[in-house]
């Protein structure tokens, strides 16, 4: 029996650069920053006084009630999902063959933090019988299982900052192994809150330019001082080849393979032989039929952080030999900040985005170029990728030492 | 000084719609709060939580599962502010 192939037919994204993907992907391309300095009072109390907020408030977006019954993250669910299903044609399907696995790195955290302050102020009596609906890190996936009734399974990886890709995988897994025909999957985040700031700014793992937010984020750069929080949501419509040509269905790419590792090193920082790293990449692209030859581009990790971005640049430079000067390079959280758990998800979206494009979006903020960095980084302006067939990698990292590698295949 | 039933039921009618997104229009005494307002078991906590807040009132747990129409709500409410 010939093996299942997963392909894309709806992508939906609110994001630090736009209310949806179109908005997005020309804000990235045009290169631009969605970091911005906090408004709110607690940024004072905190060392770092700025993020990437999303564009568009889910109350642009969301009815009232509803909005009162989800947390932000679960918001961010619901808009980029709704966006992505209508952008598949709002397919009709047995609800036994579809399926829903949205991550999120911290989940609601927001929610517990606010629930906890009305706890210690008001007493157990006002606690929001929402509570935990809202704080459950499963919340976003079992919204959008909810609203579309999805019934082949709804799952919920969670691997910190790789939360995003690996539900990508195990949605492409879902569909592969014929638990599903469809699924919806993806990541977000919403943790723009003092605590988790504070806490970030604790491992110091944040940049502290508070004096130029829009040029925090410099991934690559060789001042570069740590990451910029982010908040959002990215989700797509994963679909079984067959089954979206047969509904003449809009495809975008396939999803061609996945490749995951443990790195067994540290529970934050990242190995410096990118020996794991190195093993997810190879495994992705035998899991993909395709060689280090047929990658031409590359939706980097890259954070910003001084020892994360170099790191990663030589497990690449490692895992894809003399192949890699073929690899446009791109970081866009140079322009999105980072969104932990939705972060492989939106990288995701922009990898389809540049495959249907044939165009690298940029990375922006770098003044000066650390020489350690051996690949070929896009810098500044997007940059035109060659015709034919081609192939993306997305990889993502998260703190604990998850690898996640996904491979995307024009057609 | 016990409320009027009126008063309540005015009420009641504006802690639905900002709980639960119900009309207060569609608010009336005969409803069923599960089968015609589509008020969940969790929504029903934050009615009931908002309702002895704004009333002054008590509403035991235990009691709450007998509120199953607005009527039945009205009338607990104006009954214990007696």
């Amino acid at each position: 029996m010939t093996r299942r192939r997963v392909v894309v037919t709806g992508l939906g994204a609110t994001t630090p650069l736009g209310g949806d993907v179109t908005t997005t992907w020309a804000g990235l391309l045009a290169g631009k920053s969605g970091v911005r300095s906090l408004t709110e009072d607690w940024a004072q109390t905190i060392p770092v006084t700025f993020a990437a907020r999303v564009a568009v408030e889910p109350a642009e977006q969301m009815e009232r009630v509803e909005l009162r019954r989800l947390d932000r993250s679960e918001q961010f669910g619901m808009i980029a999902s709704r966006e992505a299903w209508k952008d598949a044609g709002s397919p009709e399907i047995d609800r036994e063959r579809l399926g829903v696995v949205v991550a999120s790195g911290i989940g609601g955290v927001t929610t517990l933090l606010e629930q906890y302050d009305i706890l210690n102020t008001k007493g157990a009596r006002l606690v929001s019988p929402h509570t935990v609906p809202m704080l459950m890190p499963n919340g976003p996936a079992a919204n959008i299982g909810l609203e579309l009734k999805a019934q082949a399974g709804i799952h919920t990886p969670v691997s910190a900052c790789a939360s995003g890709a690996e539900a990508i995988g195990y949605a492409f897994e879902m569909i592969r192994n014929n638990r599903a025909d469809i699924v919806v999957t993806g990541g977000v985040e919403a943790a723009c809150h003092a605590l988790p700031m504070a806490a970030f700014a604790a491992m110091k793992a944040l940049s502290t330019r508070n004096d130029d937010p829009a040029r925090a984020s410099r991934p690559y750069d060789l001042n570069r001082d740590g990451f910029v929080l982010g908040e959002g949501g990215a989700i797509l419509v994963l679909e079984e080849f067959e089954h979206a040509k047969a509904r003449g269905a809009t495809i975008y790419c396939e999803i061609a393979g996945q490749g995951l590792s443990s790195d067994g090193y540290h529970i934050a920082a990242p190995d410096p032989s990118g020996a794991g790293v190195q093993r997810a990449v190879k495994f992705a692209l035998r899991d993909a039929e395709l060689t280090t030859a047929d990658i031409v581009h590359l939706n980097a990790h890259a954070t910003s952080t001084p020892a994360g971005d170099v790191a990663e640049a030589n497990a690449l430079r490692a895992a894809l030999g003399n192949d890699a000067d073929h690899v446009a390079v791109s970081a866009t959280k140079s322009m999105t900040g980072h969104l932990l758990g939705g972060a492989g998800a939106i990288e995701s979206v922009f990898i389809v985005k540049t495959l249907q494009d044939r165009m690298a979006p940029p990375t922006i903020n770098i003044d000066e170029l650390d020489p350690a960095v051996t690949v070929d980084v896009v810098r500044d302006k997007p940059r035109a990728l060659p015709a034919g067939d081609i192939a993306a990698l997305n990889d993502s990292f998260g703190f604990g030492g998850h690898n996640v590698v996904l491979v995307f295949k024009s057609l | 000084m016990a409320l009027a039933q009126a008063d309540v039921l005015a009420g009641l009618k504006e802690i639905v719609e900002e709980v639960a997104g119900i009309p207060a229009a569609s608010v009336e005494m005969d409803k069923n709060f599960t089968d015609d307002l589509d008020v969940d078991s969790l929504s029903m906590v934050e009615v009931v939580v908002a309702a002895e807040e704004r009333f002054g009132v008590k509403i035991p747990d235990e009691s709450v599962t007998d509120l199953v129409t607005v009527a039945d709500a009205v009338n607990f409410i104006v009954n214990a502010s007696k």
